[in-house]
């Protein structure tokens, strides 16, 4: 869900927030370390003496410094909110235009997930599975970066179906993950 | 406004005078309160110089209320009067409550707003009361030790406490008198209280057994900042739960059922507690149980014993170790300590199976009692504004997730588990019926996609939509979570820019007219002369917001403001000072919120200006 953009009047996006350029590519530390100096400065727990109106600000001020950190930090949220700034958006809802080949490819991964679950070996098999979802998905990343920072309409298409296609992994992945646990 | 300036949080009318603020540990068995005095925190002792209050209230008649060790004495004889335990009831429903039902030995009655209410000989009483009467007798104690009234309380709450839990926690300490400066997730408390921000760099884990609850946090300590990666936990399994295993254990042995009256399972609990506590010590314990017909069985309850009965419990508190783990996308072999909270963790075998899930021994030097109050009172000095320069922050999740229901039954997520806050997310509804006016909304908390499954924390309507035909009516509701980890929503019809009114319906909360209704009976409102206090909160603000604005006018009115902008605040800044020399709260008021307007746009330009000033102060060699 892409809904933090354009939420407070303060003007900026996520990159001009944190003073980074508009590109795929960010230093993960660096972009900590310069969250941690915004939220050092406008925290609530800095204004807990100061006026209303300030304490206010202050808390929608930090909500933004954190969903922008949040989706910068993620690569998959950063890739989806670059598309986002182009003016295209990743929401499959509304645009249900996929390529066939990777319809039935999720098809083959959701098979191979009930399958893994109903073996007798299921914990090494969904192990198994999971390694291979996070490998595809460093690919996916990788791929996705090259794309975006190619600057064209054709190329930010292809990263939209990158996103989604990462999007699919990251459930696959997230339902294993909740699987291996034990109640 | 004076963001930046004001960002010395001892700025007040007196700067250099050190104000009162304590930390309260507001604990399922047992409650403390400590204090920063000259630079360092410790807990406060009552006149006997007992630090530890038992969270025990014993309602003896309707104006005689006892709180601690004397309501504990009586908690076998007197059962039904005497509430032990009660955080355990915090932000619960009634149904939750039937799953507690055959420990808890209280008659209930059921609340306006679905919230439980205990039977006592002072009438109904409902959990946030009766924890509001240990938060009151802990504010006293507090103020005759500091010797002056407390200018605000941190107030600890376990990390996985939900929006309702943190609610009637926050309700309470205003029921007791508190300005509650924040809530405060107890593993944070503990991670301050260690003193982790000093020097340490890395990732830490805080394990949390308390009396009632387990919690587990991932945090990562930077240069003073704490950010909690994850937090995980089981609000309805302590200490109690292995006291209990041991009674039935005992109950067994002795050969009685589960028939025994009240103030019996009392006295049962209360032995149980004793050999678990005696077994940390040594290797045996004796115990003994009186029959219900007085014959008394006398037995050995040696540690290999103790460990088949609460070996099951403790591998439960392991389960939320490994998803708070995942969570947190950190390996094991990454934690560099564990912190170990909360009474239970004195248990050998919990260190025990800590240290082998881990693969290091934990950390237990600070009294397991004691390291939450303290780290709260760290905080509560910082926020108070005592310590002008210190760099600590701590940066907290939200432990489950928010959502909302959607057709069928289903909620559909709006803010994740685990992040950070404070966060706002705005989402759009549409009507969905021509001349539509209202739309219901309802608000839960947990992570299953059933709303049967998750917590139902509030239903909201939307109404004063303008009409018109389906779908054209969009209402964008934004949800946001503060630094107490507290939910507010507000809502906007976007086609027509109308505001829509919300109308909350707690699902377990108190009601606002509860509160006040509460308030208006509360013995500490009525000694007070509301109006006078009224005035002096008023004066208070006015001086801070005059000290602030001509602070922030001096700083940046040149640079960011048109003369004739200037001019208008100044103008207002002139209103509010000849305010406040009168004695009229309502004036002072009116000035205040006119400043208020007058500056908004000025704040908002000097919060983007600290943006750049934030950022400017990088040097590279930080991000190595």
């Amino acid at each position: 869900m892409q809904t933090g953009r354009k939420e407070f009047e303060l003007g900026r996006n996520y990159f001009e927030l944190f003073e980074l350029p508009l590109t795929f590519d960010i230093d993960s530390a660096d972009l900590s370390a310069r969250y941690r100096d915004l939220q050092r400065r406008f925290h609530p727990d800095r204004y807990v003496n100061a006026p209303d109106q300030d304490r206010r600000l202050s808390l929608q001020m930090t909500a933004f410094i954190n969903e922008a950190y949040q989706t910068l930090n993620d690569p998959l949220a950063r890739g989806r909110y670059i598309l986002g700034l182009h003016g295209m958006g990743t929401d499959e809802e509304t645009d249900t235009v996929m390529d066939p080949g990777f319809l039935v490819e999720q098809m083959e991964l959701r098979e191979h997930l009930e399958d893994a679950r109903r073996a007798p070996d299921a914990a090494p098999r969904l192990a198994q599975l999971a390694q291979d979802m996070m490998r595809r998905l460093a690919t996916a990343t990788e791929e996705l970066g090259h794309r975006l920072n190619e600057d064209s309409a054709s190329s930010r298409l292809r990263a939209r179906s990158i996103v989604r296609e990462m999007q699919f992994l990251r459930k696959v992945l997230q339902e294993i993950e909740e699987l291996e646990l034990p109640a | 406004m004076a963001l930046l300036q004001i960002t010395e949080p001892g700025m007040s009318t007196a700067p250099h005078q050190h104000r009162l603020a304590v930390g309260i540990d507001l604990g399922t068995t047992n409650s403390l309160v400590a204090s920063v005095r000259s630079g360092i925190a410790a807990t406060l002792p009552d006149v006997q110089g007992r630090h530890i209050l038992p969270s025990v209230v014993r309602y003896v008649s309707a104006t005689d209320i006892h709180v601690g060790d004397l309501a504990l004495e009586a908690a076998t004889h007197d059962p039904l009067n005497t509430i032990a335990s009660v955080k355990r009831l915090m932000g619960r429903g009634v149904a939750d409550i039937k799953g507690l039902g055959k420990h808890l030995p209280y008659e209930f009655a059921e609340g306006i707003s679905g919230m439980p209410r205990i039977r006592t000989v002072a009438g109904e009483r409902s959990p946030v009361e009766v924890s509001a009467e240990i938060l009151k007798h802990l504010k006293q104690r507090a103020e005759a030790t500091l010797g002056g009234e407390l200018v605000g309380a941190v107030v600890t709450v376990p990390a996985y406490f939900d929006d309702a839990q943190r609610q009637a926690t926050k309700d309470a300490a205003r029921l007791a008198g508190l300005n509650v400066l924040r809530l405060l997730n107890e593993p944070t408390a503990a991670a301050v209280a260690y003193g982790l921000d000093k020097n340490a760099t890395g990732v830490f884990a805080i394990y949390d057994f308390g009396g009632g609850t387990f919690d587990i946090s991932i945090l990562r300590l930077n240069r003073g900042v704490f950010e909690v990666l994850a937090t995980a936990g089981d609000t309805a399994l302590g200490g109690d739960d292995l006291d209990h295993a041991i009674a039935y254990w005992m109950m067994d042995q002795a050969g009685i059922s589960g028939d025994a009256d009240r103030a019996a399972l009392r006295r049962l609990a209360r032995d149980a507690r004793a050999a678990k506590e005696a077994l940390s010590e040594q290797e045996r314990v004796t115990v003994e149980v009186i029959r219900p017909d007085v014959t008394v069985w006398r037995g050995v309850l040696t540690r290999d014993q103790l460990y088949p009965l609460i070996d099951a419990l403790i591998d439960q508190t392991l389960v939320p170790c490994r998803r708070a783990l995942r969570d947190a996308h950190i390996p094991l072999t990454e934690i560099k300590e564990i912190v170990m909270v909360g009474g239970s963790t004195r248990m050998p075998r919990v260190r025990e199976k800590v240290a082998q899930f881990f693969g290091r021994a934990p950390l237990t030097d600070i009294d397991p009692d004691k390291v939450v109050a303290l780290g709260a009172a760290i905080q509560a000095d910082i926020l108070a504004g005592n310590k002008p320069d210190a760099d600590m922050l701590l940066l907290d999740v939200i432990p489950l997730s928010l959502g909302i229901e959607i057709m069928g039954g289903m909620v559909e997520k709006i803010i994740p588990r685990n992040s950070t806050i404070p966060i706002a997310k705005a989402q759009e509804f549409t009507t969905f019926k021509d001349g539509q006016t209202a739309i219901a909304i309802h608000v839960l908390q947990g992570e299953r996609e059933l709303v049967a499954d998750c917590r139902s924390l509030a239903r909201f309507e939307l109404r004063g939509i303008p009409p018109m035909v389906a779908g054209a009516g969009r209402i964008r509701v934004t949800f946001q979570v503060d630094a107490d980890g507290l939910l507010s929503v507000s809502a906007h019809e976007q086609t027509s820019g109308a505001q829509a009114s919300i109308v909350v319906q707690p699902s377990y909360g108190l009601t606002d007219r509860e509160i006040e209704q509460m308030l208006r009976d509360s013995l500490v409102y009525a000694k007070d002369d509301s109006v006078a206090r009224a005035l002096r909160e008023k004066q208070v603000d006015a001086d801070r917001a005059d000290v602030a604005v001509a602070a922030a006018l001096a700083a940046d009115g040149a640079a960011l403001l048109s003369p004739a902008e200037r001019g208008a605040i100044e103008r207002s800044l002139q209103e509010l000072r000849a305010a406040r020399t009168g004695s009229d709260g309502e004036r002072i008021k009116r000035a205040l919120d006119a400043l208020d307007m007058s500056t908004r746009d000025f704040a908002a330009r000097r919060m983007d200006a600290g943006i750049r000033q934030a950022l400017a102060g990088h040097r590279l060699e930080e991000f190595k």
